[in-house]
């Protein structure tokens, strides 16, 4: 399997809204800990260290 | 003059003066510290002559190194020293990890049975290197060739080539010797590497630990307790509290950069950091006497090369890691058992000394996994930048609440002897075993009925031959492997060896390291891989 970089998330308005809400009142420095946290619960998700792989390069483009 | 450059523990070799001009020695160490002590058992103990020199009469003070792994355990045991180390030694396998007042979670070492060692012992290290030099003793009455000399210091070194000679300094005057191989085992600051002009380049950590021993009358559990930014006052970023043998507790803290030394070691200053950490522990602050104070800094580097000409490096001389996982005492044993059967062979004119370059590849692989391991453990502890110090955070925040992310927390991966996967004089892997027996291996220890398997691996090069199976001695490039026959292997030993199968040939390197392994006995295969471990080509056509 591959990274999927195609459109992949049902109502993607509806999720970047929550994505954003999930910051709301946050500092700058309490986001970017939530952030660190939520990368490190999706990668533990995807867990298949190829896509993890191409995921980081796909982010540094 | 031989200058004291350190007050010693014990005096383990005093100065004798030397009554007639010293011969060519085969083997001359450098340091009887823990690293210098072991090669010198082994080269002794298989027959071929050495002598240390070390500048001093005993170990130095302070507890130091006190983490021993199994590894190092196993291989003291083979040298005869292992026994009283494990009967004095605080026996622990269980590690507890806060993050400021809560415990993320715990860990234990070794719940697999079936080892004669533990997983780790903690111990002094002057108390770990006078066992070695007991076992020493008992070696030498036993007609072992080792000769210690205290209060002989080196102060030059050269490489003529076909031999090296050494300038020596005592305190009746200087002497002059001549060797065939000199080992350097003198530790982190090695005078030798600086007298051969050799770099020892590598990456500083900018951060400062304190070490407190403490003598005290405790109901601590048995357990290294560590803490990321810990609840108690003046304890830094992170703190860890273990046990020592005669109620001697370890405290490390972590104190920063930017601090003034001389200030930080003032003993009412330091017992004001411990009565904050033991009171929040006990609620009142226990009688306790500081036995043991050092500042550290700490650098991961290495020699380029392990060797230069006929002049080894073992130990912290050729590499030097961070304290966390105990990486540098148990990696120098290593060291020494990987060079001691290579010197023997080759000063016994049985090997090419083509073999002992084979050291360097594989410790110099080993180093570097140590580094690797050290410098994550450190980089994790004393984030960088501000973004690995949120990553840092984000994993201490959800190894609490959630198993996945305990993984990640990072104060130290214990040391586990390298795995020589790939290198040259190993395989084949003719049987489809358990992992943990492959070639390149160190052999794991089982029970067998008389006691452990690796009791059997104790001198050259073994057969391991397991269930039912006709095997003989196979003898090939001037060494013989002898044959260990266990015909009825206890379900311990069946896991880590045969797995699915009911039978199995292991060849075994003396540093018991697995060479190559089969389902049966077959004697050419056997003869090609010995020759190839040795360094000569396989007999082509020989097993066709």
């Amino acid at each position: 399997m591959a990274l999927i970089l195609d459109p992949n998330i049902a109502d993607p308005d509806g999720f970047y809204d929550t994505l954003l809400a999930a910051h709301d009142g946050l500092s700058a420095a309490e986001s970017a800990d939530f952030n660190a946290r939520l990368i490190l619960i999706l990668a533990n998700h995807i867990g298949d260290r190829v896509i993890l792989t191409e995921a980081l390069l796909a982010a540094s483009d | 003059m031989v200058d004291t450059r350190y007050s010693t523990e014990f005096t383990l070799y005093p100065y004798n003066k030397q009554a007639a001009p010293s011969a060519r020695q085969p083997v001359v160490i450098i340091g009887a510290g823990p690293i210098g002590l072991v090669l010198a058992l082994d080269l002794g103990q298989k027959g071929t002559p050495v002598l240390v020199l070390d500048d001093h009469e005993g170990p130095g003070q302070g507890s130091k190194a006190i983490c021993f792994s199994k590894r190092t355990l196993d291989i003291a045991h083979r040298l005869g020293a292992a026994v009283p180390m494990v009967e004095k030694g605080v026996v622990w396998q269980v590690g507890k990890v806060f993050h400021g007042q809560d415990k993320l979670f715990e860990f234990n070492l070794l719940p697999e049975q079936g080892h004669r060692n533990p997983a780790f012992i903690n111990l002094q290290q002057p108390l770990f290197e006078k066992y070695l030099h007991d076992a020493v003793v008992a070696a030498q009455s036993g007609r072992a060739p080792i000769e210690i000399r205290g209060r002989n210091r080196v102060t030059a070194i050269a490489d003529q080539g076909a031999f090296v000679t050494l300038d020596v300094q005592t305190p009746d005057g200087p002497y002059q010797l001549e060797a065939d191989y000199l080992v350097a085992c003198d530790g982190a600051r090695s005078p030798s590497r600086d007298m051969l002009g050799l770099s020892f380049d590598g990456r500083v950590f900018q951060d400062n630990f304190l070490i407190a021993d403490v003598r005290m009358k405790a109901d601590f559990p048995t357990e290294r307790w560590f803490w990321f930014q810990p609840p108690f006052e003046g304890a830094g970023q992170s703190a860890l509290l273990h046990k020592q043998p005669d109620d001697i507790w370890r405290i490390d803290l972590q104190l920063g950069w930017e601090i003034d030394r001389a200030h930080e070691l003032d003993a009412a200053r330091i017992r004001n950091r411990v009565d904050a950490m033991l009171s929040s522990q006990t609620g009142t602050i226990p009688d306790y006497e500081l036995v043991w104070t050092s500042i550290y800094t700490f650098q991961c580097r290495r020699m380029q090369d392990f060797r230069a000409g006929r002049v080894f490096f073992a130990g912290d001389a050729a590499h030097q890691v961070s304290p966390f996982g105990a990486r540098g005492a148990n990696s120098g044993l290593q060291d020494a058992e990987n060079l001691a059967w290579r010197l023997d062979l080759v000063c016994k004119g049985i090997a090419a000394p083509d073999l002992l370059d084979h050291y360097c590849t594989e410790r110099e692989f080993a180093a570097d996994e140590n580094i690797l391991n050290s410098s994550r453990a450190t980089d994790f502890m004393t984030p960088k930048t501000d973004v690995s110090r949120q990553f840092r955070d984000a994993v201490l925040h959800l190894a609490g609440r959630h198993a996945f992310a305990r993984p990640f927390v990072n104060s130290g991966r214990l040391s586990v002897p390298c795995i020589y996967d790939g290198f040259a004089g190993f395989g084949p892997d003719a049987l489809n075993g358990p992992a943990v027996t492959r070639p390149g291996a160190a052999c794991p220890d089982a029970p067998v009925a008389d006691g452990f398997l690796l009791d059997h691996l104790r001198a050259g090069f073994t057969l391991l031959v397991l269930g039912d199976g006709v095997a003989e001695p196979v003898t090939a490039a001037g060494v013989t492997a002898h044959i260990v026959h266990i015909p009825t292997p206890t379900p311990a030993l069946a896991a880590r060896y045969l797995g699915d199968y009911s039978h199995a040939v292991y060849l075994i390197r003396p540093d018991q390291h697995v060479i190559a392994r089969w389902p049966d006995f077959d004697a050419n295969s056997i003869a090609n891989a010995l020759r190839a471990t040795l360094g000569q080509e396989a007999a082509h056509g020989a097993d066709t």
